[in-house]
């Protein structure tokens, strides 16, 4: 029984050869939309093929995608021929691709598609590098094949127009395996040579195929890069080529370009005929003027008079004018000095001071009033006083009765400690004096202690 | 001043330049004169360089790099 079991590398085997065998598989035509594409460095594409039902993972090997004209990617509807074969590490079956194209469009408008968006992001369009065309070119190189209908454009336009210019061919294959190289062979030449002040690159009207090589990113890029300015009439007004957009002025066509890179002799001819007219004209109109001008003055000169009265007039407009301008002035002034007058007026002080001087009369009165009450007061104060007084004044005492003791010396005797028998004292009454001597001296027991 | 190194076009812009001039009002009578004769000269010189180029021959590069004569156009 262990016998019957096998390997899984076994069964991969063989299901990858019966696949290989199998006629349907061994090519297959596959429309789809693209998903996970990847580019891997070492050049191999991987990505899924999808549609609504269904998805298949798919690779394109380096040696097949190396001649795609456009670059995969996500979202893009193509149609694939392959084959279908087992990848036998993952034990996954897919899609082995040979070759690929865009559905829909062709594969050479999706790549011209690309090239301009990426060259258009990268700058190479910008109006800032457009280098300037020469007016008068001395020596002009034309990049396009030896034969055919453009160059006999070119030619023919050139001769007619400006036949001074000297008109170099480098002739280039325009179409084919080789065009891309031929015209960057040529570019650089042209470059190297020192010798051409304009570059003419053109190719007759064709299909998108034919004029291909005017599509490659190098051409467009070395058109870019020349030193001397590029101007290109290829194909038909409504074919814009990647080159077109690069160069420093398209053309609609070889012969367009033709016009464009040379001016016309007999157009500056007739340009110089008008400025030599031109030229002669103006000097005689000023030396006719001046010529006027100075027969002006020998007829003035001739009748001194004129001269003077109009100097005469001339001087009554100054005194006129002098009198109004001063008229004007003084009311001017006036007007000013009326104005401020007013203004004066109202800052007259007589008001304020009158204010104030009723305000200094109610002060007064106040003040009056005021003092007069003080005063009242102080008054009945005074003879309250007086009447105090009255009633303290020793002389009213006496009139009770009383009598006051003086020494010998005059002074007060107020206590018995100052008296012995045998001194004389006086005493004032009310209404007189009395001598006495003092016969016995009793003092109270309160002070004889 | 038009002096003979002066190329066609530099003489031609000159030329321009002195017929504007002199189309301004107020130019002096010396000036107008002097601008008159400088215009005169620059404008022969235009003439002279157009009638002595002279009509140049195709020329085409061929594969060593060397220019021969092209023999133009078939059945011209």
């Amino acid at each position: 029984m262990r016998n019957q079991y096998i390997t899984v590398t076994a069964l991969t085997k063989y299901l990858k050869k019966k696949m290989d065998i199998d006629p349907h598989l061994k090519q297959v035509l596959i429309k789809g939309e693209i998903s996970n594409f990847k580019h891997h460095s070492r050049g191999h594409m991987y990505m899924t093929i999808k549609d609504q039902g269904a998805q298949i993972r798919a690779v394109m090997f380096a040696s097949d995608n190396r001649h795609l004209k456009f670059l995969p990617e996500d979202g893009m509807q193509v149609l694939i021929e392959g084959n279908v074969s087992v990848f036998e590490a993952f034990g996954q079956y897919q899609l082995y691709i040979r070759s690929l194209e865009p559905d829909g469009k062709g594969a050479l408008y999706a790549a011209y598609e690309q090239t301009k968006e990426k060259m258009e992001k990268e700058g190479y369009f910008d109006q800032q590098y457009k280098k300037e065309i020469p007016a008068f070119p001395g020596n002009i190189a034309i990049i396009t094949s030896p034969t055919g209908a453009a160059i006999r454009d070119i030619i023919s336009t050139l001769k007619r127009r400006f036949p001074i210019v000297q008109l170099t061919v480098i002739p280039v294959m325009v179409q084919g395996e080789e065009a891309v190289n031929s015209i960057l062979t040529a570019i650089s030449k042209v470059n190297h040579m020192h010798t051409f002040d304009t570059i003419i690159i053109g190719r007759g009207g064709g299909s998108i195929e034919d004029l291909w090589a005017f599509n490659d990113e190098r051409v467009a890029k070395a058109i870019f890069h020349s030193d001397i300015p590029v101007i290109s009439g290829i194909g038909h007004e409504t074919d814009f080529t990647i080159s077109d957009f690069t160069s420093d002025v398209r053309a609609v066509t070889p012969t367009g370009a033709a016009e464009l890179a040379a001016p016309s002799l007999i157009d500056i001819n007739t340009h110089l005929r008008q400025m030599q007219a031109t030229l002669t004209r103006s000097t005689q109109y000023i030396i006719q003027t001046y010529k006027n001008e100075l027969e002006n003055y020998v007829s003035n000169l001739q009748r001194p008079n004129r001269l003077f009265r109009e100097k005469e007039q001339y001087l009554d407009k100054l005194t006129d004018d002098m009198l109004h301008h001063l008229k004007r002035i003084y009311q001017n002034r006036l007007h000013t000095y009326q104005s401020l007058s007013i203004r004066f007026s109202h800052l007259n002080p007589k008001k304020q001071y009158q204010q104030l001087n009723e305000t200094k009369k109610e002060l007064t009165r106040r003040l009056d009033r005021q003092s007069k009450q003080i005063l009242q007061a102080k008054k009945q104060q005074l003879q309250l006083y007086i009447h105090q007084l009255a009633l303290l004044n020793p002389l009213e005492i006496m009139k009770r009765g009383y009598a006051i003791p003086y020494n010998m010396d005059g002074d007060i005797v107020s206590s018995t400690a100052y008296l012995y028998p045998g001194d004389d004292v006086t005493f004032k009454l009310k209404d007189g004096t009395l001598a006495c001597s003092i016969q016995e001296v009793w003092r109270d027991e309160k002070d004889g202690r | 001043m038009a002096d003979e190194s002066m190329t066609f076009e530099t003489a031609l812009k000159k030329l321009e330049k002195v017929v504007q001039e002199l189309e301004k009002e107020e130019v002096p009578l010396e000036k107008a004169i002097e601008l008159y004769q400088e215009g005169m000269q620059l404008s022969k010189s235009c003439d002279d360089k157009l009638k002595n180029a002279e009509n140049k021959m195709v020329k085409v590069m061929n594969e060593e790099g060397k220019l021969e004569p092209f023999d133009d156009v078939q059945g011209d």
